[in-house]
């Protein structure tokens, strides 16, 4: 009896550890695969250059236009879903703080909402800008990207908020602090860390996904300037880049997966840094 | 009863007071003195309104919506109770300690210089004095002086609960208002905190709510018994706790020992 038991636990350790470290080998192979294959293609000129002529059929340039596109959409759709997101999360938390059941109906479609899949926001959105008789362009692309960005931003600030314990907020408020400085000086820097890894989770969310700026934001070999303008972006740039006949352009596809990818491995860095620096004087 | 007037050796008065959370009768018709300088113990069943009447002395029942309070609490001459007119100064009044301790997410030195900061005080020098001095009054000044900016949460949590005090002691309440400060606590910072309030009665008031028979008897100055939203019995503690005249008071006294 106990002899199987050792065994049962033993395989149960091994599989279970066996798949974490699959994954991780999983996770370094494709970001390897990617390197490699960029490798030859990755040059200063990738990331400081727009698309010159020919640039598609192996011509000079780079896709610095991608690259800005991408950032002014994630950029643009986090802030809006920042202004989203922290108002909702809080009423949902302070206002609805008796109503269990509305809390939990609200999670629910936005669970629901976090689950839809970005072409069907894509789909939405181009059929909003066609409404607003807009063409494909920056602006057209943030809202799109917002869309899919507020769940995540509502539903991960709210997470936050809701393990704030309410005696921190009764402690404060007994001490002769207002409700606003309760609100500023201590409920946001207990929760300060979280909304980092928030802010940077729906950015990273944003800034790689492609089938949202299909439609909306379009594409163009030139640093978008104004928000009527259409926007290039990263992954829209990898998958024009994939599909040519050409193997040098298919390289810089991966060089331009690459600088995708580094992007969002800064984001996720930084967001860890910052999370464990803030959260050392945090109440756990 | 007559409403109850205030009068000079009492600090608090509370008169009439009623809290309903929609049907349910939670306080029924409270009159209480809090005397001057002495630990007041809170006894009752869990669930008779305790931690109630407390967030109702400093106003903390503001946040519940679905609580309805009707009645008065005096402090001097001022009804604390109905008055929507500088509530963090009426706050102030009054020192919380709670069951758990719930230290603000900033350094140790921060703790302690928040109630101040937030009064308006900037004088660093003025706020060093301060820290230290309701450091020392709690008796974690030595165990701290050389990490004041660690954070507050590397703390042990019963120097946190010390440091919730110190953090409530300066900004100079007159009223320490503590619901069950021990109950989180191990024995030997129990006593420390048991040994505090003894010390403190000399500058402050206390009131103290307890589920521990042992800790009430060995603090009170004077007792109130709730039982189900009402005061059973109220008195000295010789009284109380030799000749109880009601039978819930003695129920209580036989389970809690
Ligand atoms: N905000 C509220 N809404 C509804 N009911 C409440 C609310 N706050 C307290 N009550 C009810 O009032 C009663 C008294 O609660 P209270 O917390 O004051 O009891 P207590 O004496 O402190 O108990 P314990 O010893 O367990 O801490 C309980 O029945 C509780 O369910
Ligand atoms: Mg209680």
């Amino acid at each position: 009896m106990r002899r199987i038991k050792i065994i049962e636990e033993k395989i149960f350790v091994f599989l279970s550890a066996f798949m974490t470290y699959s994954l991780i080998l999983v996770l370094m192979f494709i970001i390897g695969v990617v390197f490699v294959k960029g490798f030859n293609a990755l040059n200063p000129d990738m990331i400081l250059k727009t698309p010159r002529g020919g640039y598609y059929y192996g011509g000079e340039g780079g896709v610095l236009n991608a690259i800005a596109g991408s950032l002014y959409i994630a950029v643009g759709a986090t802030l809006i879903a920042i202004f989203i997101g922290l108002p909702a999360a809080l009423y949902i938390n302070v206002q609805l703080i008796r109503h269990r059941k509305t809390q939990n109906t609200i999670r629910y479609f936005l669970d629901a909402l976090w689950g839809i899949p970005s072409i069907v926001y894509g789909a939405f959105g181009f059929t909003l800008m066609l409404f607003f008789g807009m063409n494909a362009s920056l602006l057209a692309g943030i809202i799109t990207v917002a869309l899919l960005i507020s769940p995540i931003m509502v539903r991960t600030f709210d997470e936050v908020l809701s393990t704030i314990p309410r005696g921190l907020y009764e402690a404060s408020l007994a001490l002769g602090s207002t409700r606003t400085e309760t609100a500023f000086k201590v409920i946001f820097r207990q929760g300060f860390p979280g909304f980092i890894t928030a802010v940077l989770l729906s950015f990273g969310r944003g800034i790689g996904d492609a089938a949202s700026v299909l439609f909306t934001a379009g594409y163009t070999d030139n640093v978008p300037v104004n928000l009527d303008e259409p926007a290039a972006t990263l992954p829209l740039a990898i998958f024009f880049q994939l599909g040519s006949p050409i193997p040098e352009v298919r390289e810089r596809a991966f060089a331009s997966a690459v600088i995708l990818t580094l992007i969002i491995l800064l984001l996720s860095f930084s967001a860890r840094f910052m999370a464990k620096k803030y959260s050392r004087t945090n109440l756990r | 009863m007559s409403p109850l007037t205030p009068t000079d050796s009492n600090v608090l008065t509370v008169s009439h007071l009623n809290v309903y959370a929609g049907d349910h009768h939670i306080l029924r018709d409270i009159n209480l003195e809090i005397p001057s300088n002495r630990i007041t113990v809170l006894l009752g069943p869990s669930g008779c309104g305790k931690t109630t009447l407390l967030k109702c002395m400093n106003k903390l029942t503001d946040l519940y919506k679905e609580l309805k309070v009707s009645g008065n609490i005096y402090i001097g001459n001022d009804d604390i109770l109905n008055t929507t007119h500088n509530i963090p100064a009426i706050r102030q009044k009054m020192g919380l300690l709670s069951q758990r301790p719930y230290p603000l997410p900033v350094s140790i030195y921060k703790n302690v210089a928040y109630g101040l900061k937030i009064k308006g005080i900037r004088d660093r020098k003025l706020i060093d004095f301060s820290v230290e001095k309701h450091l020392r009054e709690v008796g974690l000044w030595d165990e701290v002086k050389n990490r004041l900016n660690a954070p507050a949460t590397s703390l042990s949590i019963g120097q946190q609960q010390r440091l919730c005090l110190a953090r409530g002691l300066a900004v100079k309440p007159a009223i320490i208002l503590a619901d069950e400060p021990t109950s989180a606590l191990d024995p030997i910072s129990s006593k420390i905190i048991e040994h505090l309030f003894r010390e403190m009665k000399r500058h402050y008031t206390i009131v103290l709510v307890t589920h521990v028979l042992r800790q009430a008897i060995r603090l009170a100055d004077h007792v109130i018994f709730m039982c189900d939203g009402r005061i059973v019995e109220q008195g000295s503690p010789s009284d109380l706790f030799s000749h109880p005249q009601s039978d819930e008071l003695r129920a209580y006294l036989i389970d809690g020992n």
